[in-house]
Parts: structure tokens; C-alpha cells; sequence
């Protein structure tokens, strides 16, 4: 299954002055929320989906945030953060 | 009393190292009288603007020029910068980008490095630089690509080139760049001096828009293209630099801080100096970086107007060099009731090619010497 990691023409990082992850790249800076900081952290080669969204319900211990997560990553997809690897 | 709970921080540090460069372009949009500020920061008084700026919050820092080549620290800046946190953007001609260059600025972290074209063909790109260049520049991208850098492709449009826009996002896509920026000319600096030149027709502007809709139809995620709109032929003024003093500090050679590219063009107003003002200070205390901040200092048409908070009352630089008062509304706005000099100027530009044109005006050293000169002795009382 597909494992998910950031493109590397991103940096993800936290910014303590803007109490918020943001995504950096060329000339531009996105502000994330924490729920998308959360997940695009652990966009990093190791996981899929799948186990990207259990490690998520534990740390959280929240069991229905598989919709959410997924639509989030999808919506990272069509923004060309994500990269594809197999 | 200080107003850093209202003001928000810095987070786009331009650290413009140097006025040296080996181009003369024609639509450079620095000074034209760079000559006179030929004064440069050191090593140390870089990085202390860094770290001050990057505690302030600022996470973009850009270094540019001129050409940062010609700096012989970049190296050291750019790896401190990258511990610092910031992400690292080198903004170059290519010119002095070699094999061993890119190797320690690789391991120093650069994040990403954009490089300038003037067009898709050596003979044009070599006439508008006024340099020999073309052909080091796809050597230089070749190189750059080697070493693992994203590359964002920049190439500035006006009516010489436009009708190459084809060929020029050709030669991005096959060069790997990631982004492509085509930036029509704004006419600030040198490229004000050249604008009736330089300057497109509707036409044009048209047929471009068109070819960057079908390649970015065609083309998919491989290279974002970023298309920036020429001003002069819209309606409503562009939201200049995101506002004044809201995200973008400007260091220039010497150390003058500046809330934009060219506000040092404007008058009345007195740049702080890095070397005297805390950053800090500079930011949320100076006068330069308050007098356009915000809305208050806004006068007719827009003070009153509901779309204020949308464009900000466009471009100060602007609005100075059209109406002759930078606090003015941008006359690119139809509002404006100086809105017919923009057009004007378009009409101008389009009913008076012919073989009588004036030459192009390169930015090289004489000539910043001749303009400022020639600028000193009209404001002199007859």
C-alpha cells in the first residue's frame, strides 16, 4: 500500500512566534491548523493511511477521525504536497 | 507606546547582499541611482539581521541583489540562515553559480534556487541583459538540477518577449523546474525608465494569458506556472507586497530597511539603517514602516471604498510615480480620478513604435551615475 511522505521541495515546521505548524516552499508559507499539522508531521515515508489513521486515534483517542484524515490528505494530494511511493 | 499586540510580525526577509551585478537589465526594478549606495553590510551585520528577524517571526528569507553571487560569504549566510530555521531561497542570474559553489551551498541548506532568463532565445536573452548569458544560464540549470536543488524558472515579460511565452514554458518543462514564474515588468526602477519600451499591448497580454491557461490545462502537477498580470491594463490596483509593513522586510545593500522592493524612490520618507535600529524597532516603532500601514493614512477614493481592505489601496512606489504623491490611490484603479494617465501611458506606448523610439536604457554603473545626476539637478531651484 501506498506510503505517504511530503514532497521534499517541502518543509514542514513548527513556528513558536505563530503557534502553528506551517509548510514551507519556495517563496510561500502555508499556516496549518493543528489537526493538519498533525497529520502532515507524520507524512514521512513510514506510514500509509491506514496506519497513519490508528496512530492518530490513539494519540488522540478519538475513534471517528478516519473521514476526516482522509479527506485531508486527499485535499494535500490535489495541492501537490504529497508524493507517491510504493 | 508600542503596537506589537496589533501588528502582526515580519515573516518574508529580503536580504538584498549587494547592487553589484554582472547583468544591465533593462527592467532591473532596483534604484536607478544604486551607485550612490555602494556601502555593504558585512558578514556579521547579515547575520545579525537574521537572527533578529527570525526571532521576530519572518521564516522566508530570500537572498537576492543584484546578484548574491558576487558576495563572497553567501555560503556562510546561507548556512547560518538555514540553522536559524529560515527557509533558504537564492534569487540569481546563475552567473558565478558554479559546480563547487552549488556543492557548499548544498551543504550549507539552501532550500531552493530561482533562476532568472530574459527569454527562450540567446539572441534576445543577451540583448535585454546587455551580456553574453544564454548559454551559461542552461549550463548553470543543468547544474542546478544535478545537485538536487528545486528550481523556480523567472522570467520577466514585456512586449519583446510575450510572443516567445510558448517557447519559454517549454524551456522550464524540459529543464525540470518545479515553478515557473512569468512576471510581467512592473515599471519601477529601470524598468520605469524603459516602460514605453517595454511596455505589451492588450494584445499581447491576451494571447498570453491563453497560451499559460492551455499549458497549465496540459501539464498537470510537473511544474506550477505563476502568471503575475501587468497592472497597467486592469481596473483595480494589485494588493501591493500583501500591505505595507504586514509581512514583507527589505534590507537593502547598505543596510536600509525598507517595507518594499522600491520604496526608496519614494519622497519624504527616512529608511531606518539595520547598523543603527533594532529590527524590532524598525517593525513596529518606525515611521517608514507605519506611515501606509493599516488604512488610516488612506485619502479619496479610498477611504470610503468597500473593496479598501481587499487591495489596500494598491501600490504606494506606484501611485507616487503616476500622481506624484505616494499617499494617493493607485491610479491603476478606474476610481482614481488620475486613473486616465495609466491609460495614457498604454496609448502611448502603442501608437508611438516606430523606428524613432529612444534606445533601451541597460542598468550599468554609468548610467545610474548619469540618472541620479541628472535627478539631483532638477530638483535644484532654477
Amino acid at each position: 500500500m501506498t506510503v505517504l511522505k511530503l514532497k521534499p521541495i517541502f518543509r514542514l515546521q513548527w513556528e513558536p512566534v505563530q503557534n502553528a505548524h506551517v509548510l514551507l516552499y519556495p517563496e510561500g508559507m502555508v499556516k496549518l491548523n493543528q489537526s493538519a499539522g498533525e497529520i502532515l508531521k507524520r507524512c514521512d515515508g513510514t506510514r500509509n493511511i491506514e496506519t497513519l489513521i490508528d496512530e492518530l486515534k490513539k494519540v488522540f483517542d478519538t475513534p471517528d477521525l478516519g473521514d476526516e484524515v482522509r479527506l485531508f490528505v486527499a485535499e494535500a494530494e490535489r495541492r501537490g504536497w504529497l508524493e507517491s511511493l510504493t | 507606546m508600542s503596537d506589537t499586540a496589533r501588528i502582526a510580525p515580519p515573516l518574508w526577509l529580503l536580504a538584498e547582499l549587494t547592487y553589484r551585478c554582472p547583468l544591465h537589465c533593462a527592467f532591473c526594478y532596483n534604484p536607478v541611482n544604486y551607485a550612490d549606495h555602494n556601502n555593504e553590510l558585512t558578514t556579521d551585520e547579515w547575520l545579525g539581521v537574521f537572527r533578529q528577524a527570525r526571532a521576530l517571526g519572518a521564516a522566508q528569507l530570500g537572498f537576492s541583489g543584484g546578484e548574491p553571487l558576487v558576495r563572497d560569504d553567501l555560503e556562510v549566510l546561507v548556512g547560518e540562515a538555514r540553522k536559524l530555521g529560515f527557509y533558504t531561497n537564492l534569487i540569481t542570474s546563475g552567473i558565478g553559480l558554479t559546480d563547487k559553489r552549488l556543492a557548499k551551498l548544498k551543504e550549507a541548506g539552501l532550500d531552493h534556487i530561482q533562476l532568472s532568463f530574459q527569454d527562450s532565445t540567446k539572441e534576445l536573452n543577451d540583448f535585454l541583459s546587455s551580456t553574453r548569458t544564454f548559454d551559461l544560464k542552461n549550463r548553470v540549470a543543468r547544474s542546478i538540477k544535478a545537485h538536487g536543488f528545486p528550481m523556480v524558472l523567472n522570467c520577466v515579460l514585456h512586449r519583446y518577449n510575450l510572443p516567445h511565452l510558448d517557447k519559454i514554458i517549454d524551456m522550464a518543462l524540459a529543464m525540470g523546474a518545479e515553478y515557473l514564474e512569468l512576471a510581467n515588468t512592473q515599471y519601477y526602477g529601470w524598468a520605469h525608465i524603459n516602460r514605453a519600451q517595454l511596455m505589451p499591448t492588450a494584445e499581447q497580454l491576451r494571447d498570453a494569458e491563453a497560451v499559460v491557461e492551455r499549458y497549465r490545462s496540459e501539464i498537470g502537477g510537473q511544474c506550477k506556472i505563476y502568471f503575475v498580470i501587468s497592472d497597467y491594463f486592469e481596473k483595480r490596483p494589485k494588493r501591493c507586497m500583501n500591505g505595507w509593513g504586514a509581512v514583507f522586510l527589505g534590507v537593502a545593500p547598505d543596510g536600509a530597511a525598507l517595507p518594499c522592493h522600491t520604496a526608496r524612490s519614494l519622497p519624504g520618507l527616512t529608511f531606518p539603517n539595520v547598523k543603527e535600529v533594532p529590527i524590532e524597532d524598525i517593525w513596529y516603532e518606525s515611521d517608514a514602516f507605519n506611515r501606509f500601514r493599516g488604512v488610516e493614512w488612506m485619502k479619496e477614493p479610498c477611504r470610503s471604498c468597500e473593496e479598501k481592505l481587499i487591495d489596500g489601496g494598491g501600490c504606494r512606489c506606484q501611485a507616487y510615480l503616476l500622481t506624484g504623491d505616494p499617499a494617493n490611490t493607485d491610479p491603476i484603479c478606474d476610481k482614481s480620478p488620475m486613473h486616465e494617465k495609466v491609460i495614457n501611458v498604454v496609448w502611448q506606448a502603442a501608437s508611438k513604435r516606430g523606428p524613432d523610439e529612444q534606445p533601451m536604457m541597460f542598468r550599468n554603473d554609468a548610467n545610474s551615475r548619469l540618472v541620479s545626476g541628472r535627478t539631483t539637478k532638477q530638483k535644484m531651484p532654477a
